[in-house]
C-alpha cells in the first residue's frame, strides 16, 4: 500500500520542477526587482502611484477591458442562446465558428486586424459605399477593443452555453402563457437564471484583457499605451527592471484578485444550483 | 417570428466576424503587389517564393517547428506523469500542487515574460534553443494536465488489477492497458502542447535575440516595420498547418469513439 501512495507522488516532480525554475523562479526575481533595484524600498511603488501618465495607462486598460468585457456579452449573450435553440447541425455549424479562433494563431488574427482596420481597409470600405466614414480605427482604442473582443469571444460564449443549455426554457412558455409579455417573461424569467454565465464569462474576458500585450501593442496608439506595453518599454526598451517589475506586480495582483473575486462567485453560483 | 429571424441574422454577423481574419488572410499572401491592399487587384505566389527565399523566415520557421517538437515531447512527458501522479498520489498538498500547475494559465504573459528574461540573463539562456523549450514547456503544461487527467479520471483502475493479477508486471500493465485508454487525452495534450508552443508570442519576445528568433516574433517584427505580402505567406502557412492537426485530431478521437 505505501508503495502506491510515494510512486504516484514521485511522478508530480519532475513538472514541479520545472514549474519551479521556469515559472516560479521568474515570478519571484520580478517580484525581487520590483522593490530592490536600483535601490532597496518602495521607490518603484511611489514612482508608479505618484506620476499622472502612470495613473492614465491604468485608467485606460481598465476601460479598454471594461468595454472589451461589455460588447463581447452584447454579442455573446444571443449568440449563446441561439446555440441553445439551434437544431443539431446549426449547432454544430455555431459550436465551430466560435471555436476557429482558439486554433488560429493569436499573430496571424492580429495581423488580419491590422488589415482590416487601416484608415483604407475593408471596414472602411464597407462603411463608405454606404455613405459612412472613413473612420479612423487603427491606433485607436475602438480599433484595440474591436480586434480583442474577436479573440476573446469564445471566452465568453463557452461559459454562457454552459449555463442556459441547462435553463428549463418550458419556464418561459409557462411565464407567456399566465400573461406575461414576451420580452417580460424573458427578462425576469430566463436572464436571471443565467446570470452565473454571464459573471463567469465577463470576469474570465476582463481578466485576460487587463493583461493583454500583442493586440494593442499592434492595433493601438503608442501614445495610448496599456499598462502591458508599458512594462515591455520599462524593461525591453530603457532596462528599468524595478519600474517595470512594480508594474508587473500591480498587473498581477489585479489579476489574482479578480480570480479571487471570480472563484467566491463560481462557488456561490455552484451551491445555489446542488442546494 | 420576426424576433427568431433577427437572432439568426445576427448570428450569422457573428459568424462571418469570427472567421473573417482567417480569411482575409489567405487571399492577401497571393497578391501580386507589394502592398497589403485588400482585395487584391491580381494574384500570384511571389510572396510564397519570397518567403521560402529568405534564409531570415526560413531559419524563423525552422526554429518554430524544432521548439515546437522539442515542447510537445517534453510537455507530454512531464504532464503526462504529473497527471497520473495527481490523480493517484494520497499525499497532503495535493490540491496545492494542481493548483500550482494551472498557474501558467492565469499570469498575464508580460509578467512571466519579464521575469523569464531576468532569469534567463543570469542563466546565459537568451536566445537558445533551450531556453525557448523551456520556456514554452511551462505554458504548455497546464493545457497537457488537463485533458490527460479528465481521462484518468474516467478510467477504471481495476483494468490495472486485473492485468496484473494475471501476471503483468505494472510497467506493462500500464503500457498495454492504461495508456491505450487515457491515449486520447494524451494525444489532444500533446496537440495543444504543439499549438501553444508554435503560436507563444511574448514570452519569445524577450527571449529571442537577432540569431534566433520564433516565426511569431519575425512575424511581429515585421508587421510593426514593413507592409510585406510575405507576412501573410506566413500566417496562410500558420493557418494550414494548425487546421491540418485540428483535423486530423478530431479524425483520430472520431475513429476512436467509434471503434467503441
Amino acid at each position: 500500500m505505501k508503495e502506491r501512495t510515494a510512486g504516484p507522488a514521485l511522478l508530480i516532480l519532475p513538472a514541479l520542477i520545472a514549474l519551479g525554475v521556469f515559472f516560479l523562479y521568474p515570478l519571484l526575481s520580478m517580484l525581487v526587482s520590483a522593490f530592490t533595484d536600483p535601490e532597496p524600498g518602495l521607490g518603484n511603488f511611489a514612482w508608479f502611484f505618484g506620476e499622472q501618465a502612470n495613473m492614465q495607462v491604468l485608467g485606460r486598460t481598465f476601460s479598454t477591458a471594461f468595454w472589451v468585457t461589455l460588447v463581447a456579452l452584447a454579442l455573446s449573450y444571443p449568440y449563446a442562446y441561439a446555440m441553445t435553440i439551434a437544431g443539431p447541425r446549426a449547432k454544430a455549424v455555431l459550436t465551430l465558428l466560435v471555436l476557429v479562433p482558439f486554433w488560429t494563431s493569436l499573430m496571424v488574427r492580429t495581423f488580419a486586424w491590422v488589415i482590416l482596420l487601416q484608415d483604407t481597409g475593408v471596414i472602411n470600405k464597407a462603411l463608405g459605399a454606404i455613405g459612412m466614414g472613413p473612420f479612423s480605427l487603427i491606433r485607436t482604442q475602438t480599433g484595440v477593443v474591436i480586434g480583442m473582443v474577436q479573440l476573446l469571444m469564445p471566452f465568453m460564449v463557452l461559459p454562457l452555453y454552459a449555463v442556459m443549455s441547462g435553463i428549463d426554457r418550458r419556464l418561459l412558455s409557462a411565464a407567456t402563457s399566465l400573461g406575461a409579455h414576451p420580452v417580460k417573461a424573458f427578462l425576469q424569467v430566463y436572464v436571471p437564471q443565467s446570470l452565473p454565465g454571464v459573471s463567469a464569462g465577463c470576469l474570465t474576458v476582463f481578466i485576460s484583457a487587463l493583461g493583454f500585450y500583442v493586440t494593442p501593442a499592434l492595433l493601438g496608439s503608442p501614445t495610448d499605451a496599456l499598462i502591458s506595453q508599458q512594462i515591455f518599454t520599462q524593461v525591453n526598451g530603457l532596462l528599468k527592471w524595478g519600474r517595470g517589475g512594480a508594474m508587473g506586480v500591480v498587473l498581477l495582483g489585479l489579476t489574482l484578485a479578480m480570480i479571487a473575486l471570480l472563484a467566491v462567485t463560481l462557488r456561490r453560483t455552484g451551491r445555489k444550483v446542488t442546494g | 417570428m420576426r424576433a427568431r429571424g433577427l437572432l439568426w441574422a445576427f448570428c450569422t454577423l457573428i459568424g462571418v466576424w469570427l472567421v473573417a481574419p482567417a480569411l482575409i488572410v489567405v487571399p492577401l499572401s497571393f497578391t501580386d503587389k507589394p502592398s497589403l491592399k485588400f482585395p487584391p487587384d491580381g494574384y500570384s505566389t511571389r510572396w510564397y517564393a519570397n518567403f521560402f527565399g529568405d534564409p531570415a523566415w526560413m531559419s524563423a520557421l525552422g526554429t518554430s517547428v524544432q521548439v515546437a517538437l522539442l515542447v510537445t515531447v517534453v510537455a507530454t512527458v512531464l504532464g503526462t506523469a504529473a497527471a497520473l501522479g495527481l490523480t493517484r498520489a494520497k499525499i497532503r498538498g495535493l490540491a496545492l500542487a494542481q493548483g500550482s500547475m494551472l498557474a501558467p494559465m492565469i499570469v498575464p504573459g508580460v509578467v512571466l515574460a519579464i521575469g523569464t528574461y531576468a532569469v534567463f540573463l543570469k542563466l546565459q539562456l537568451v536566445g537558445t534553443l533551450a531556453g525557448f523549450v523551456m520556456a514554452h514547456t511551462v505554458l504548455a503544461l497546464p493545457f497537457v494536465i488537463i485533458p490527460v487527467t479528465a481521462s484518468l479520471r474516467g478510467f477504471d483502475r481495476r483494468l490495472e488489477d486485473a492485468a496484473a493479477s494475471l501476471g503483468a508486471s505494472r510497467w506493462t500493465a500500464f503500457r498495454s492497458v492504461t495508456l491505450p485508454l487515457v491515449a486520447p487525452g494524451v494525444a489532444s495534450g500533446a496537440l495543444f502542447a504543439f499549438v501553444t508552443s508554435f503560436d507563444e508570442v511574448v514570452v519569445s519576445l524577450f527571449i529571442q535575440s537577432p540569431y534566433l528568433q520564433t516565426l511569431p516574433v519575425k512575424m511581429y517584427a515585421s508587421v510593426t516595420r514593413e507592409t510585406d505580402p510575405t507576412i501573410a505567406a506566413a500566417a496562410t502557412m500558420i493557418i494550414v498547418l494548425t487546421t491540418t492537426l485540428v483535423l486530423v485530431a478530431t479524425f483520430f478521437v472520431a475513429r476512436r469513439t467509434r471503434a467503441k
